[in-house]
């Protein structure tokens, strides 16, 4: 009797534990196998001879566990000290990322804040354009710009014509031409949090300061700007992370005059087939990464600690 | 205070020139009669038919659409399975881990990606094509689809599920029939963000594909490395306004949708009063 009872209920949590274990395990192992394992893969080339890392480079393996260890070495790590072609490009991505964010702040806060004011009605528009580009092909949008800053281009015909310059200016193919690219193509990245957080700002508090006897100017510094700083560190990085690793921006719009890191590891891998040296610019450039990432994630925990 | 001060409207003004510009520039002179991008010579839509009678670009589209189309439909079951498995999952070995390899590819640089997955497709000695292609695009869109679905499953009410559940559904019944049906607005974006990261993407496909596929995006990037040319203006002109009736279309249902429930909350209302 019990028996009979027991058996199909036992069935029943059975399946239920199965269920529960696919959810979890398929979404787990598809991670593991195609993104953590790719990453030890990328370090192992990078502690590896180019002989034994060109394709096939898993004979390594083959001589055991003990003997891949041993053959690895930090040789490729001293050859990108010693080459300052890397030096450059990484000093040179990390300037080009920083500059780039603080032009896009300054770019992108009063728009945020000119949307924080529009009248309700208009804010889900408003929204809507901002987000719209986004939807629109990234390679699309800076190629558009190829043909505005050449030489021959646009802006240079539209700057002859009201007699602002006599000499066509050569942007394209310099780092002001980078610095448009990427304060173009994420901008939205930035007004979205910060309009964020300029939204949530009680407009009271702005109005008792001026009561109080404060200027309008010293109210925006003394209150706007403290109340959405969360939303402008976000922005900050949303922007600064993708920027540094960049590779479309710099090699349509940089040309040979601009060095990036992102360009850099596709070159040489594409081009010079040195894996192992590409891989080895991957891994620094993810350690450079690494504590922009940590402080981003402590921003957005500090906000939602005060919001929660 | 909703009155724009003159500085309000002129960076509200000039901020959207700045977006939008460029863009406009692009469609206009998809239809130069010129070879020359920058020199207006008459109307023309000549480039459009040389783009749909050029056999490369169309083959790049087909590829192009069926890997968006197969990758983002798996990233999109694999993703709400993750975000359920993180928002209600409770504890499992390995949480951490899990979670971290959900949001770390959010801010991994592409080039990192493309040479990890590639580097992992030789390894294993798979033959590199549209295959390897979706394997890749799966992998990360699903991490998007994740995030979306589950700032959706954190904000519901839990007590809908628990109630299913001592009604007697199974856990599963009860996912099916109200879990699911309350997130699908998460899960349909979820898709759609997947659908246009995987049609967008150059740098991971670039090393994820062999010599037998090419994407939209690679074909796109080949050309214009020789310069600017009027039939890529042509494609992108398509492009923008292919997307630009989707959003269009996508928010006139929405606000259609939000009409409908605030009418149908209002007889609601009044039924109750009477």
């Amino acid at each position: 009797m019990f028996g009979l009872v027991g058996a199909p209920q036992l069935a029943f949590c059975w399946i239920n534990d199965l269920r529960r274990f696919v959810l979890i395990a398929l979404p787990y192992f598809w991670l593991l196998a195609l993104f953590l394992v790719p990453f030890v893969i990328v370090f192992k080339i990078a502690l590896s001879d180019a002989a034994l890392a060109i394709p096939p480079y898993m004979p390594t393996m083959k001589d055991g566990l003990s003997a891949m260890f041993l053959q690895l070495d930090f040789e490729n790590f001293v050859f990108l000290t010693e080459d300052d072609l890397y030096w450059k490009a990484y000093l040179s991505s990390l300037r080009v990322a920083f500059i780039s964010t603080v032009l896009t702040l300054l770019f992108g806060y009063p728009i945020a804040y000119a949307m924080a004011r529009a009248p309700h009605e208009w804010r889900a528009t408003l929204m809507m354009l901002i987000i719209l580009p986004f939807w629109t092909s990234f390679l699309i949008r800076v190629y558009a710009w190829i043909g505005i800053l050449s030489t021959e281009g646009l802006l240079n015909r539209f700057l002859f014509w009201i007699g602002a310059i006599s000499e066509p200016l050569t942007i394209l193919n310099t780092s002001t031409a980078v610095y448009i690219g990427i304060v173009y193509t994420y901008i939205p990245f930035m007004i979205l949090p910060i309009y964020a957080a300029l939204e949530r700002l009680d407009a009271s508090l702005i109005e008792a300061a001026e009561d109080l006897g404060c200027s309008r100017m010293k109210a925006f510094w003394l209150i706007t700007i403290p109340l959405s700083k969360g939303g402008i560190v976000a922005g900050c990085f949303l922007v600064f992370i993708p920027a540094l690793g960049e590779f479309v921006i710099p090699s349509l719009l940089g040309g040979s005059g601009t060095l990036m890191i992102g360009k850099v590891l596709f070159e040489e891998f594409f081009s010079n087939r040195d894996w192992p040296v590409a891989s080895a610019v991957a891994v620094i450039l993810l350690l450079i990464l690494i504590v922009p990432i940590i402080l981003f994630q402590r921003n957005e925990q500090r906000q939602q600690d005060a919001e929660g | 205070m909703n009155r724009l001060s003159p500085f309000n409207v002129v960076s509200l003004t000039f901020g959207f020139a700045f977006l939008y510009l460029p863009m406009l520039i692009l469609v206009i002179y998809s239809f130069n009669k010129s070879k020359l991008v920058t020199v207006w010579a008459g109307f023309s839509t000549k480039w459009y038919g040389e783009l749909l009678s050029n056999e490369a670009f169309l083959d790049a589209a087909w590829v192009t659409l069926k890997v968006a189309v197969i990758s983002s439909s798996i990233a999109t079951v694999l993703g709400t399975m993750a975000a359920y498995t993180l928002v209600r999952g409770g504890r499992f070995f390995g949480r951490t881990l899990f979670s971290g390899m959900i949001y770390a590819p959010l801010v991994m640089p592409e080039v990192i990606t493309g040479l990890s997955l590639l580097l992992l497709f030789i390894g294993v000695g798979m033959d590199r094509g549209v295959m390897t292609i979706v394997l890749a695009h799966t992998t990360f869109s699903m991490c998007f689809v994740s995030v979306v679905v589950s700032s959706r499953l954190a904000t519901f009410d839990r007590a809908l599920e628990e109630a299913a559940l001592d009604l007697g559904a199974s856990p599963f019944e009860a996912f099916r029939l109200i879990t699911l049906p309350i997130i699908a607005p998460a899960v349909v974006s979820g898709w759609l963000l997947a659908f246009t990261l995987s049609l967008d993407d150059l740098v991971i496909a670039s090393f994820a594909t062999g010599p037998s596929a090419t994407t939209l995006p690679m074909k796109i990037w080949s050309s214009v490395r020789l310069g600017v040319s009027p039939e890529i203006n042509a494609l992108s002109s398509i492009l923008i306004g292919l997307v630009a009736s989707g959003v269009i279309i996508a928010s006139l249902v929405s606000k259609r949708h939000s009409v409908r429930v605030q009418q149908e909350e209002r007889a609601a209302e009044r039924f109750e009063n009477d």
